[in-house]
């Protein structure tokens, strides 16, 4: 029982990470129209950043906050200088420029950084485990992923529910030439909202970075777990980039805890062990294929346009 | 008569040298390059070319052309690699390989070419057993003899009870198999996780927490170890359960590690303070030749292996067509390892002893690995019987 809730934890502690990531990726996709793959590389720049601030200023939350600004920065840079030029192109286009940024930014971090990788320490009261229930123990970091995130889609919420950037970005979701022809400077919007997700992916990144290390190529992986995310959840909503991503963390992890006991019930125990991390890594990508299936629009598509 | 014998001989010195003898030698050397593992494959590099430098950059008075190849950590392309180096390189020896399926998949690439290939890392099962090849040395290990002496020192400790955690691949189930043969008390869980994506090891730590073990043992070598000291410790369970480990505390990620990996023992074939000359002159050396870098276990295989090849090119004078007494060499040992003596079993992989490990910190303050005793002496693997070879 006490594992169950300890697993149940896990998966949502992951599933929130990969929401802040797919938050970004899922505006600038719906909003944007725009597939950006260096999505990941903000996310490793957000960790590299903290990493080198935490390291300069010897403060975990002041460097956190700093290469949160450092990302923010950057993505609005990087929207400018070079993504700009590219909206009104062909996905595969894009898909080319911004696998190109992909290598671009790997090797800069590995002249700058050099090609070891860096390590993030964390300081002391985030590293003893938090009692929650008698007998539960909870590392107080992943505790602290799991509130921040909740914080951050919370606010993410009331911005894009309350107020009137979010009414512009949400217009923008539902019907792009519209409201530039209603005269909305639809280029600062598209920048602010890039900027807000590359913020949202450098947070991501630098909360991870703890845990993993923080290396060259660290966003490309979990880029893809994102993209499955903003598939499962429907192209451009937020809301349905927190349900897929909570889903997906939850699935990624449970299948990784229990799937193995469970089938030692029927395979003999080296096949079971051998299958069981193929078959709980699959799970996610089986859960997509169902959703595409059933529902080619997500779970939860933005307003039709 | 005496003056036509010598003219004969000398002619016949005269047309044959040029015939055997190549003008350069020519090493392929396959290891990742490439992507968060690089680390390594450069750390080899670097033994290497401190090894050959130690030779003055000559075998057996010929130069040598070393060239490097890229696996990317994976099968596919460390098989493509290799046979590039094999086909259109000609290679006469191909060394390297840290990961133990990109070897599998490459292996037999080199053995029908009949090029020598040395293993400066990757030691898998089949390589001992059924795929052993008279063209195939290991200057490293088999799998499970690490985790083996890991098990044995288990023993020594009086622990009953073991978690174990490792990677979804060749290496990983060799590495949790050689635990398992030698431990005696119970295995209460056994966990595997997907090879080289997964990083995030929260569900398997809660397992093992749950399963209230006396131990955890596990094997994650490169950045993932790094990964997974810092979540054990973030757990909080380095308090309750103590790790061992294999391969997954060395000079590369101990600076990532950090306070980590103190007290945290590993098992280990070449440890860096092993007191013997060769050794001490080559950790020196390294440490001058590159600032700031310590050498790895891999470093001291890949530079045994440099030192292996040249041992079989001096016996046969260059002549690299004789490859059976070049075989016969090169299972001698015939060359002084930076871990000190070893021999080679029937299937050419070493029998040697295995230390315990230690993480402490150095005199000038730094987390080093230090000697601290030795788990088994002259270990010889536990697939040797399976290999066709007498």
């Amino acid at each position: 029982m006490f594992l169950l809730i300890e697993q149940l934890l896990n998966g949502l502690q992951f599933g929130l990470l990969l929401f802040l990531l797919a938050a970004g990726l899922t505006l600038v996709f719906g909003i944007m129209d725009f597939v950006n793959l260096a999505h990941g590389s903000l996310y490793m720049m957000g960790a590299y950043f903290a990493a080198t601030f935490v390291g300069w200023t010897g403060s975990f939350v002041l460097g956190a906050i700093l290469a949160l600004a450092a990302t923010l920065l950057l993505g609005i840079a990087l929207e400018f200088v070079a993504l700009r030029h590219l909206y009104g192109r062909d996905h595969l286009d894009q898909v080319l420029a911004t696998f190109g940024l992909i290598l671009f930014f790997n090797d800069m971090v590995r002249l700058i950084w050099g090609p070891a990788g860096l390590a993030l320490p964390l300081p002391a009261w985030l590293t003893t485990p938090v009692q929650l229930l008698p007998g539960v123990y909870y590392p107080a970091y992943r505790l602290s992923i799991i509130v921040v995130a909740l914080l951050v889609a919370a606010l993410l919420y009331l911005v894009v529910m309350r107020t009137r950037i979010g009414m512009l970005i949400r217009a923008g979701a539902s019907n792009r030439e519209m409201i530039g022809a209603l005269g909305i400077n639809i280029k600062l919007l598209f920048t602010l909202v890039f900027g807000l997700g590359a913020a949202l992916a450098g947070l991501a990144g630098l909360m991870q970075a703890p845990i993993l290390t923080v290396q060259i190529g660290m966003g490309e992986n979990i880029l893809i777990l994102a993209f499955v995310i903003i598939v499962i959840g429907g192209i451009g909503s937020i809301r349905g980039a927190f349900l897929a991503a909570i889903f997906v963390g939850l699935i990624d992890t449970l299948g990784r805890a229990f799937l193995p006991d469970l089938l030692r019930k029927v395979l003999s125990g080296a096949a079971a062990s051998t299958a069981a991390p193929a078959l709980s890594s699959m799970l996610i990508y089986l859960l997509m294929a169902i959703v595409l299936v059933v529902r080619p629009e997500g779970l939860f598509p933005a307003a039709k346009r | 008569m005496k003056t036509s014998f010598w003219l004969a001989g000398v002619t016949a010195l005269a047309l044959a040298q040029p015939a055997i003898a190549a003008d350069t030698i020519k090493i392929g050397f396959v290891s990742t390059f490439s992507g968060p593992t690089a680390v390594i494959g450069n750390d080899m590099r670097n033994s290497f070319e401190l090894a050959l430098d130690h030779l003055g950059r000559k075998i057996d008075g010929k130069p040598v052309e070393v060239i490097y190849e890229d696996d990317q950590q994976k099968p596919d392309v460390g098989k493509q690699k290799t046979e590039k180096l094999v086909q259109s390189d000609k290679v006469d020896f191909i060394v390297g390989y840290i990961w133990s399926n990109v070897l599998l998949a490459s292996l037999k690439t080199a053995v029908d070419s009949k090029t020598f290939l040395i293993s400066a890392n990757a030691g898998p099962s089949q390589l001992a057993g059924e795929l052993c090849s008279p063209y195939v040395f290991s200057t490293s290990w088999q799998n499970d003899q690490t985790p083996q002496a890991m098990g044995t020192y288990m023993n020594q400790k009086g622990v009953k009870s073991v978690f174990l955690i490792g990677p979804n691949y060749a290496a990983g189930k060799d590495m949790l198999a050689g635990v398992k043969s030698t431990f005696k008390g119970q295995v209460v869980g056994e966990e595997y996780t997907v090879w080289p994506s997964q990083l995030d090891f929260s569900a398997e730590l809660s397992k093992a927490r749950n399963s209230k073990a006396e131990a955890i043992f596990v094997f994650y070598p490169g950045a993932a170890g790094v990964q997974f000291l810092n979540q054990y410790a973030q757990a909080g369970i380095k308090q309750q359960i103590p790790l061992y480990t294999a391969f997954t505390i060395d000079e590369l990620s101990l600076p990532l590690q950090k306070e980590n990996a103190l007290g945290v023992p590993g098992a280990q074939q070449w440890v860096n303070d092993l007191p013997n000359e060769q050794n001490k002159k080559f950790v020196a050396d390294y440490r001058k030749k590159y600032p700031g870098l310590r050498p790895t276990f891999y470093g001291a295989q890949s530079y045994d292996a440099a030192n292996l090849i040249n041992s079989a090119v001096v016996a046969v004078k260059g002549d690299l067509t004789k490859k059976d007494a070049m075989k016969a060499e090169m299972e001698k040992v015939n060359f002084k390892s930076v871990r000190g003596s070893y021999k080679y079993g029937n299937n050419h992989i070493p029998i040697q002893n295995f230390y315990l490990q230690d993480v402490v910190k150095d005199a000038e303050g730094q987390l080093a690995l230090k000697t601290v005793a030795t788990i088994v002496e002259n270990d010889q693997d536990r697939f040797h019987d399976k290999c066709p070879m007498k």
